[in-house]
């Protein structure tokens, strides 16, 4: 069983196509024409792709200064992102968020934020606003495993449950916060899943390294979300291929363990999987070669893009598009 | 024209503004069923139903996040968080997120939301429920800063609070809400980032906020049996400032007085005095100077609370001093 082929092929391309766009933000940052700091997902494309393609259009995507993939995986321009990244005025928010706060809302991607927990309760107020709005939307929220031991993370929660939000909160959890692994610092040995039943909530441990397992997983929770029966909390294990942030070697991950997460890279996986069910292999080179043509295309038009505009700094502090604070 | 109490006045602002949009929500811990333990929200919940009306559980960071990501989505949530002192526990949702989402969005979304709390002295409850924290919001971008001194000024500022775009922190100063005031009939919102002059005067400027407005008109009463006419302006808005209004008065009489129940350091006053030396100095008779809390936290026995506190005494004695 599992998703049709269309599906399948969906989350193979989205899934390459992140991955495309994040070693190229690497490869750029390595160029030192990303200045700050950026947070790459790679490692973990089966989790924003999986959601991505089972969300309805008009649903909400909040999700964490990890946030690239999650934005480009609602629709979100490429050439935009990268625009953003470098520091450009074809950046996605002209110059005035960076890396850490890609956001689309015409794609229902309603920001990435980069204050652990923050993003939690402003998606249960989305999907609160959805809820009395009778709009049949569900938000989605991702966050990491340290997210679980802030407050935040608890209080949304316990709100989520009592109100019986529309919405669904995707824990990834890569085994570490930032630079710590997560068990050194946790008292229950699955961050999120354990918690569950905390709020009276299943425990839904799950593969994140699986684009089929997550596809389902997020099916199955947002469908329960829009019939009105409350939120969900899902525990996605994963791990990232790199550091927590630009110039982390993560040199503090066992030798053995990245070998053995390397080997179950989601894309190599589902790859495999694909082609040995029967899929073409021409057709799967065809969704390499567009995703890299995408890439290089989005990088030509944002690296040719003038510099953020200096005009910018005072504006669209105010709905009125000012920055007056005085008469 | 009804005479309302502060805290009638309040519920009454929320009530027309929830009448006459169906968007605007309120919640809030204790805000429903028990009318607010200021009972400032008495009523709204027979009026507007349970949906309309709702409490939380004590999770600041959840009311304020809530408020927000329903803010972007649609609709115009009011909040109360009960206690200004317990902004600090949902700063990050106010300082990090309201205030910053749009701007760092540039513009993607517009936040229409207000948080009410109750602020200020005088009310014995010591360091944790006495803070006058009016300041700490003027000090970040992308929030609007408002303070009513009356009752009709709590209707009409919170009305359009609720009507403004943008997010509006809402200081009601817990003392006042007992105070009397007539309120106009019918539908009544004020503009914000209006000061309004509520005594003219020959000598001086004083120029207050919230409760310290009462006292700063009862010490230009007693100013005024000593010779000295004194100006009173209430400021009602840190954010947007009226300049224009204030330094328009200080220019008239050459001496300005600020009024303000911040401890010592980086309260509004300094703002609106670095203002002055910069834009008025030459109208100028003599120094300018403010009239505080001082730089402690407040203590709770009365008789050290109230001395904490700009008395109308201290206005008095500070003006009279400075003047001679």
């Amino acid at each position: 069983m599992g998703p049709d082929d269309k599906t399948r092929l969906k989350l193979y391309q989205l899934m390459v196509e992140l991955r495309d766009f994040e070693q190229r933000a690497y490869d750029v940052f390595m160029e030192n024409l990303i200045k700050g700091t950026s947070h790459l997902a790679l490692g973990q494309e089966a989790i924003a792709a999986g959601f991505a393609v089972a969300m309805r259009k008009d649903d909400y995507t909040f999700c964490t200064y990890r946030g690239h993939g999650h934005t480009l995986a609602r629709g979100a321009s490429m050439a935009a992102a990268m625009g953003e990244l470098l520091g450009r005025s074809n950046g996605m928010l002209h110059g005035k968020g960076g890396s850490m706060h890609l956001t689309d809302v015409t794609r229902g991607a309603m920001g990435s934020y980069a204050i652990v927990g923050a993003h939690m309760p402003i998606a249960a107020g989305a999907a609160w606003s959805a809820q009395v709005r009778k709009s049949g939307q569900v938000a989605v929220c991702f966050f990491g495993d340290g997210t679980t031991n802030i407050g935040a993370f608890h209080e949304t929660l316990n709100l989520a449950v009592v109100w019986k939000l529309p919405v669904v909160f995707v824990c990834e959890n890569n085994r570490y916060m930032e630079y710590t692994p997560i068990e050194s610092v946790t008292a229950v040995e699955h961050p999120a899943a354990d918690r569950a039943a905390a709020y009276g909530l299943e425990a839904i441990l799950v593969d994140g390294n699986d684009a089929d397992v997550m596809y389902e997983t997020a099916s199955r929770t947002i469908a329960r979300a829009r019939s009105g029966e409350g939120p969900s909390l899902v525990e996605a294990l994963t791990y990232r291929h790199g550091g927590h942030s630009r110039g982390d070697p993560a040199s503090y991950r066992p030798k053995e363990e990245v070998r053995e997460w390397m080997s179950r890279d989601p894309i190599k996986q589902y790859r495999e999987r694909l082609a040995s069910g029967g899929i073409d292999e021409a057709m799967l080179r065809k969704i390499d070669d567009d995703a890299r043509q995408k890439v290089d295309l989005a990088t030509e038009e944002a690296r040719n893009a003038p510099p953020a505009r200096i005009e910018d700094i005072e504006s669209q502090v105010w709905s009125d598009g000012g920055s007056a604070w005085r008469n | 024209m009804a005479e309302l109490t502060f805290r009638e006045a309040v519920a009454a602002g929320i009530a027309q503004e929830m009448e006459r949009d169906p968007t605007v929500y309120f919640i809030g811990e204790d805000v429903a069923a028990a009318g607010g333990v200021f009972k400032a929200t008495v009523g709204l919940l027979d009026k507007f139903g349970a949906e309309r009306v709702r409490d939380t559980p004590i999770s600041e960071q959840a009311i304020v996040g809530a408020a927000m990501g329903a803010a972007m989505t649609g609709l115009r949530p009011i909040v109360e968080i009960m206690f200004s002192d317990f902004l600090a526990t949902c700063w990050d949702m106010i300082a990090n997120q309201v205030a910053k989402t749009r701007y760092m969005t540039d513009g993607q979304v517009s936040l229409p939301l207000v948080i009410r709390t109750a602020n200020g002295g005088g009310s014995r409850f010591g360091a944790q429920h006495s803070q006058s924290l009016e300041n700490w919001a003027m000090a970040v971008p992308g929030l609007k800063v408002v303070a009513p001194s009356t009752p009709a000024d709590a209707k009409g500022l919170l009305a359009a609070a609720i009507r403004d775009p943008d997010p509006v922190l809402f200081f009601e100063q817990k003392s006042l809400y007992g105070i009397k005031g007539e309120v106009p009939d019918g539908e009544h919102v004020e503009k914000l980032g209006t000061a309004r002059v509520l005594r003219e005067g020959k000598h001086c400027t004083i120029v207050a906020l919230a409760a310290m407005v009462p006292r700063a008109l009862a010490a230009a009463g007693e100013l005024d049996s000593l010779g000295i006419d004194a100006t009173v302006v209430d400021v009602r808005s840190l954010v947007p400032l009226d300049t224009r209004t204030i330094l328009r008065e200080v220019r008239k009489t050459g001496r300005l007085f600020t009024v303000e129940e911040n401890p010592r350091l980086c309260g509004w006053g300094a703002e609106i005095v670095s203002i002055a030396a910069e834009e008025c100095f030459d109208d100028l008779d003599g120094p300018m100077v403010r009239i505080t809390t001082p730089h402690v936290p407040l203590p709770a026995a009365q008789p050290m609370e109230d001395e904490a506190m700009p008395t109308v005494a201290r206005i008095v004695d500070t003006v009279k001093r400075a003047m001679r």
